[in-house]
């Protein structure tokens, strides 16, 4: 079978998962829920089909994995967003639509040769930049849970470091494909570069106040140097200077320093003094109100999940138990409902897409798509890590939206234009291959 | 630079192996532990999606019950409490912003389903796999509506408690306790249950008086005291005592006047007249020559000093005993640490629940044989079958069957011509014994009845006690005790 009708057959398996989800949220929830709902999937499953013609038209050899993996997950993230908020799920829907749309430009804009992105680095790297200093601006940024992430246009919001993160990897692989064997020789003045990225990234840290962030670009800079350069005393050195940054920040930044106690103490027994309203009150009914409800979320679905549209989400009097549940604690509205068997699942889906990322970047035959397709794989794997991980106090807790799942446009957007990326960098492999 | 690749390929494929272990940890490990976290208001919540099962009296008249709500689409269950205040301290209630007191904490097993009987466990399974609402079990209660209206009612507007035993089963018959509260309130006002006010401080309405009120026993403790004094084989009924109106302890007179039911002098009398008419002296001699560690010994048998046996929760009971502070007290050698005359009419530092006293009189009316007590009677599934029923239990002997007969001759004496006469019923012959406890406020005391009757094949056995009472225990409790016995016994009885 041809790449392309292996990715329809696994598209039509990933269609009928999504219809078979939506059924199960109108049968458990039907009072609520027309059968307009149904209608979602059929809807969902066009989508899809487009987005596959898109790729037979452009990218006729890429991997067949990764569009329907894609499909899967969004499909995921749309019928848990329905089940908690129907009209979120409209909004959402239309998103995937833009994501699509922007992940068809893609394709067809650089179907022929991808790689002449890399004489344009530098003005990726400063519309990176750019648009990572927007939301601190004064007259578009916006603060939400104390950190400022989003930029406001009209009554449009938009989180413009999930695309700056695309950038960032694209300005790396052009820049470490050009610098690596300079690099690899490690005179102290190639640092220059590593000690800027490294400002730069605490600069974010401070400006945004969010650790998250932080935390994903440097990640990022680190693998795609490592592999760039082999040299794993930098990746020491980085993460050295990382965390002496991290820790000057957590002397200085309040809020920084809220959120290690919250990860390392979530539970008080005694009553600490409350930020929020000034009260004592032990930390759990405060400070750490969010990540506490979301692991009852997360434990309270056990083996096998309450079944969708089962969970328990609202108070008896209707009230929200967990706030931001559709973004960035989605993760523990799955676990609650489709219980450890379902996000187990889940997260190997994840795993599959990483793992097809780094074939496809071990597949290139050149440094810049080799390096921008482990940028790539490796920041949809650190970003889901920084997440997951936070909400399962693995790490401390910073607000990040999971892949493909998570409500909200930019994110969307964002990483369907990755995928894009790493379709082409696949579709150019296997076709030299033959 | 595949190298590379493979080995970072190696780490990413790892962070997000991380994550599955750490859900299995969460969803796995640390479920229960999380599950009984009190701020878990998830866990809280989703089980009022569960049709909790309903709690009913002997007869089967309803005490709690569920209302639907529906939130987001979703049913919940809420529940109701028809009966209000008169049955709120042994039910308690099953809220979210307060989680769950009563028999709704202690038995919420068997209300939400998840029992381990294996018929329960089968029916959930089925019902969770075929995505339809879980049932939980109906719990079925010993406790009699009208008498416990009764006590309810003879209790309005004083602290107290009235209990009421049937000593040959140990089933609870009456649990009642004052002030109460409306467990429909506690979800949606509970400040309004807070500033409740009582005829006593603190007016403590949530407080189950009857098994966690702990309460100077003074003479009602007498009973104690002479079954050791008779068990033991030291003293007969017959037993000569001269009283000059006090005792000599530790060079001290401790006087009668003490006990102002009996404050004359009654010269040469016998053990049985001193229960009768209730005299200190009489009894301080006794503690005296059988020393505190008998004393207490008696005591324990009778059940003091152990969680009294019963279905609602551990921190809802407590035990009897002396207490120091707000410490049980458990003396290493009582000859010397405790006051043998003064333990012997129930002052010290003696401290009992009304459920307590109820069982010394229930052992002493059941051939000396103390029962068990117990509340719940039986749990039935959603389709009427029986779970589990609760079988009567023995707890131990604590006297002799002559001992036994003994004292139920001293006490129906106590209440045909010594303190106890409020509580005679005609045609029925009644055991009983009055107290009448200093609480350290002048005129100000704890009032005692208890009794059981009829005295020669008992049915009912009821401890009455009266906090701050000006009056006796023989003119303010054995009234109450005497109404609730008539209304039992008037009942069919139900073995």
């Amino acid at each position: 079978m041809s790449y392309r009708n292996r990715e329809l057959a696994n598209l039509v398996v990933v269609g009928a998962l999504t219809a078979l989800g939506f059924a199960s949220v109108y049968i458990a929830r039907q009072e609520v829920v027309s059968t307009a709902s149904l209608s979602y999937a059929g809807f969902f499953f066009a989508l899809y089909l487009a987005a596959h013609l898109v790729g037979r038209l452009t990218v006729p050899y890429a991997d067949p994995y990764l569009l329907p993996m894609a499909g899967l997950l969004t499909g995921i993230g749309l019928t848990e967003i329905y089940r908690l908020n129907p009209t979120d799920a409209f909004r959402q829907g239309l998103w995937i639509v833009v994501a699509l749309a922007a992940f068809a430009v893609t394709l067809f804009l650089l179907q022929h040769d991808y790689r002449r992105l890399e004489s344009y680095k530098y003005l990726f790297g400063l519309s990176a930049i750019g648009l990572l200093i927007l939301p601190a601006l004064p007259f578009f940024g916006t603060s939400v849970n104390g950190a400022r992430l989003w930029v406001h246009v009209g009554s449009l919001q938009f989180q413009p470091g999930e695309l700056a993160k695309v950038f960032l990897i694209v300005f790396l692989a052009g820049y470490l494909r050009e610098k690596r064997e300079v690099l690899a020789q490690g005179r102290l003045k190639d640092f220059g570069p590593l000690l800027l990225i490294w400002g730069g990234a605490m600069l974010v840290l401070i400006e945004t106040n969010d650790l998250g962030s932080a935390l994903l670009y440097f990640g990022i800079f680190l693998a795609m140097l490592y592999v760039a350069t082999g040299r794993v005393l930098y990746v020491a050195l980085g993460s050295g200077l990382f965390l002496a940054g991290a820790f000057a920040v957590y002397h200085y930044v309040a809020h920084v320093r809220e959120r290690i106690t919250i990860w390392l103490h979530p539970w008080t027994d005694h009553a600490v003094y409350c930020p929020i309203n000034g009260k004592l009150l032990p930390r759990q009914d405060c400070a750490s109100y969010q990540l506490v409800k979301s692991l009852y979320s997360v434990a309270h679905g056990s083996w096998f999940g309450t079944g969708l549209g089962k969970g328990t989400f609202r108070t008896t009097g209707g009230g929200e138990l967990i706030p931001y549940l559709n973004t960035d604690f989605i993760y523990s509205a799955l676990a609650q409902e489709l219980g450890l068997v379902g996000v187990a699942a889940l997260l190997l889906v994840y795993m599959l897409f990483v793992a097809r990322g780094f074939k496809i970047a071990m597949l290139a035959d050149d440094g810049f798509s080799k390096l921008l397709a482990i940028g790539l794989t490796f920041a949809f794997a650190l970003q889901t890590f920084i997440i997951v991980g936070g909400i399962l106090r693995l790490i401390p807790l910073t607000g990040i939206t999971l892949p493909f799942i998570s409500y909200g446009g930019s994110s969307v957007v964002a990483n369907f234009v990755l995928l894009a990326g790493l379709l082409l960098i696949s579709n150019r492999a296997n076709a030299e291959r033959g | 630079m595949n190298r590379q690749i493979a080995r970072l390929a190696l780490v990413g494929v790892g962070l997000l192996a991380a994550l599955i272990v750490a859900t299995t940890y969460w969803q796995t490990w640390a479920t229960a532990g999380l599950a009984d976290r009190q701020d878990n208001e998830i866990q809280r919540v989703a089980q009022f999606s569960i049709k909790r099962g309903l709690i009913r009296a002997a007869d089967g008249t309803i005490l709690a019950s569920n209302r639907i709500k529906k939130v987001g689409g979703q049913k919940l269950y809420l529940r109701r409490y028809p009966q209000g205040g008169l049955y709120a301290h042994v039910v308690g209630y099953s809220t979210q912003s307060r989680s769950r007191a009563g028999l709704e904490s202690s038995m919420n097993d068997y209300l939400t389903g998840a029992n381990r009987n294996l018929d329960t466990v089968l029916k959930t399974t089925l019902d969770r796999i075929r995505g339809a609402t879980i049932k939980g079990n109906d719990v079925w209660l010993t406790l009699r509506p009208g008498p416990q209206r009764l006590a309810m009612q003879q209790l309005a507007g004083k602290c107290g408690s009235v209990v009421a035993l049937d000593p040959r089963t140990g089933k609870v018959l009456v649990m009642a306790s004052r002030p109460t509260y409306d467990p429909n309130l506690v979800e949606r006002d509970f400040a309004r249950i807070n500033n409740i006010s009582a005829a006593c401080r603190p007016a403590a309405p949530l407080l189950n008086r009857a098994t966690d009120g702990l309460y100077t026993p003074g003479s009602t403790f007498k009973v104690v005291t002479a079954s050791a004094a008779l068990d033991s084989g030291r003293f007969t009924p017959q037993s000569r005592f001269y009283d000059p109106g006090y005792c000599i302890e530790y060079g001290q007179k401790v006087r009668n006047a003490g006990n102002p039911e009996a404050p004359e002098t009654f010269g040469s009398v016998d053990l049985a007249t001193g229960l009768e008419h209730s005299i200190n002296s009489v009894f301080c001699n006794i503690g005296k020559a059988l020393g505190a560690g008998e004393i207490l010994g008696y005591a324990k048998r009778y059940g003091f000093y152990e969680d009294p046996p019963l279905e609602t929760p551990a921190n809802e009971r407590s035990p009897s005993g002396l207490y120091h502070g707000a410490k049980l007290f458990r003396p290493d050698s009582p000859q010397t640490q405790v006051d043998p005359g003064r333990l012997a009419f129930g002052q010290e530092a003696l401290l009992a629940t009304p459920l307590q006293m109820a069982m010394v009189a229930a052992g002493v009316g059941n051939k000396g044989v103390v029962m068990e007590p117990h509340v719940v009677d039986r749990v039935t599934n959603p389709n009427g079958g029986v779970v589990t029923r609760t079988k009567a239990k023995k707890l131990r002997r604590a006297v002799g069957t002559r001992t036994a007969q003994e004292l139920t001759q001293m006490m129906v004496a106590a209440v045909q011509s010594g303190t106890g006469t409020a509580a005679q019923i005609p045609g029925i012959s009644v055991a009983g014994k009055t107290g009448t406890a200093e609480t350290g406020v002048n005129g100000r005391y704890t009032s005692w009845f208890i009794c059981f009757a009829p005295a020669e094949a008992p049915r009912v056995a009821v401890a009455v006690v009266l906090q701050d009472q000006t009056g006796f225990g023989g003119q303010v409790s054995a009234p109450i005790a005497k109404a609730v016995m008539q209304a039992i016994l008037a009942g069919k009885s139900n073995p």
